[in-house]
């Protein structure tokens, strides 16, 4: 009976918000992954450029995410990523799915990883990847099993 | 720290704990049981903040006006929530909420509230959860909420149902006059903006919504101003314009008071809203007749088949559920 088209909304998508930390001005990286993430059924919160660690991690504690996901292109991420990841940990959000992208060094990553970043993803990288690492860590949550890609 | 508890969770949101209002919203949106638990739990706690509605088409400002009234309200030292609405793809499901953009001034105040929500397949400008949310950010102490609506066309009206003063958002250059006289969306605001008032032709936008309105039966005409919300400019007196029609609606606790009538209008429309939903979810876990069939099922067989008239049929299935005329 269902359309093929029109898509029953999930009543529980997963909530990710795409955050740009600090001084850098190119957000066409931000822009892709969240329109990728809302392609598979995300609901994905925007916050726009040149974002403070305060100003995300206050944004994802109201908005009540799932997933934080930071686009950094600056080289600032060895500062600004872990301070995001204490502040959310600072009330109690750490349960938060914390994943990061941009121009990382292959060497920084270990670093960030041991600082509350799950995961890298550097250019290059699919979008599938993404969404498949944010749907993994939500089971039945993604988009309704067996609708068309 | 576990935020699963409807109990725990209330009395963390009104200890003031962020991440337990943060919760709440999310049950309301998901309609979840536990949302209703809390609020019925603190039901007398309710209605004391003023509802502000932010209605108008895509791109005409409804965020970064809201922003800037967000801001004033915070120099008078009010605590202030936000609900901000964006369309949910009906195809994927999947939405891209961006009106947080518009509102970085306010991100970390820890008198602001911002919640941002996808419509979630109604129509209508708001989500169905809309009305909870704003129960729950009342509920989180909040004076004044303000209820942001998707960009609307010519009939998405469910604003004037949740809120207590509805601002229609429009711009320049969206058409004529004809467009103004329409039914729908021009019937509900309260107060008219005409944003982006720097742009040519704001001022003939701002006479033809004045035309419209002389022509207005309703009880009060409602003012039509000019803002840039971009520029700050205008904003001082769209406030004092807000303000007048929340003055005139009077104090919804008084029962006499338009204010308290407009809120039951509302409550009606809700209730039979959910006293449909519930009679739908009713339906469909009716028990299986002897021969297997869901009785809804059956029922509809019959009339496709024209076995059965339509009418008769929902007299079966109301008897079905108990409620069958005398």
């Amino acid at each position: 009976m269902s359309d093929a088209t029109l898509t029953p909304t999930t009543p529980n998508p997963i909530r990710v918000l795409v955050a740009k930390p600090g001084l850098d001005g190119h957000d066409r990286g931000a822009k892709i992954v969240a329109r990728a993430l809302r392609d598979a059924g995300m609901e994905v919160i925007y916050t726009g450029l040149r974002q403070t660690a305060e100003q995300i991690s206050s944004a994802a504690i109201q908005e009540d995410v799932d997933v934080v996901a930071c686009s950094i292109l600056s080289g600032a991420h060895n500062t600004l990523l872990p301070k995001v990841y204490e502040l959310l940990k600072a009330e109690g959000a750490e349960d938060i799915l914390f994943v990061a992208g941009g121009v990382i060094p292959d060497e920084d990553i270990p670093f960030l990883k041991e600082r509350g970043v799950a995961e890298v993803f550097t250019p290059g990288a699919p979008l599938q990847a993404i969404i498949d690492f944010i749907e993994a860590r939500f089971p039945g949550r993604g988009r309704a099993a067996g609708q068309p890609e | 720290m576990s935020l699963d508890d409807p109990d725990d969770l209330g009395a963390r949101l009104l200890a003031g704990e962020r991440r337990a209002a943060a919760r709440l919203l999310t049950w309301a949106e998901r309609e979840d049981p536990r949302a209703e638990a809390v609020l019925r739990a603190h039901a007398a706690r309710l209605g004391r903040a003023f509802v502000l509605g932010v209605t108008g088409p895509p791109g005409s400002g409804k965020s970064t006006l809201t922003n800037e009234l967000v801001k004033r309200l915070r120099a008078q030292g009010r605590r202030v929530g936000v609900v901000a609405v964006d369309p949910t793809s009906p195809f994927t499901g999947g939405a891209l909420l961006g009106d947080r953009v518009r509102m970085n001034d306010l991100a970390t105040d820890p008198g602001v509230f911002i919640r941002s929500v996808g419509t979630r397949g109604h129509l209508g400008g708001l989500s169905r959860g809309t009305s909870l949310a704003v129960r729950a950010l009342d509920l989180f102490g909040c004076d004044v909420v303000c209820v942001e609506t998707v960009g609307v066309g010519q009939s998405e009206v469910d604003v004037i149902r949740v809120c207590d003063t509805t601002l229609m958002v429009l711009v320049p250059g969206l058409g004529d006059d004809i467009q103004a006289i329409k039914a729908g969306v021009m019937e509900v605001g309260d107060v008219f903006v005409v944003n982006q008032a720097d742009r040519d032709g704001a001022q003939r936008t701002a006479r033809e919504v004045n035309a419209m309105l002389d022509l207005s039966h309703a009880e009060r005409r409602p003012p039509v101003l000019l803002a840039s919300a971009l520029l700050g400019e205008g904003l001082e007196g769209l406030w004092g314009a807000i303000e007048e029609h929340r003055a005139f609606m009077g104090d919804p606790r008084d029962p006499a008071s338009r204010a308290a009538a407009r809120r039951r209008a509302g409550a009606r429309h809700e209730l039979v809203g959910l006293a449909q939903r519930r009679l739908a979810e009713r339906l469909a876990a009716l028990r299986l007749n002897e021969r297997g069939e869901a009785p809804l099922d059956a029922l509809a067989a019959q009339v496709a088949r024209g076995a059965l008239d339509p009418f008769s049929a929902v007299e079966a299935l109301l008897a079905e559920l108990g409620l069958g005329s005398a």
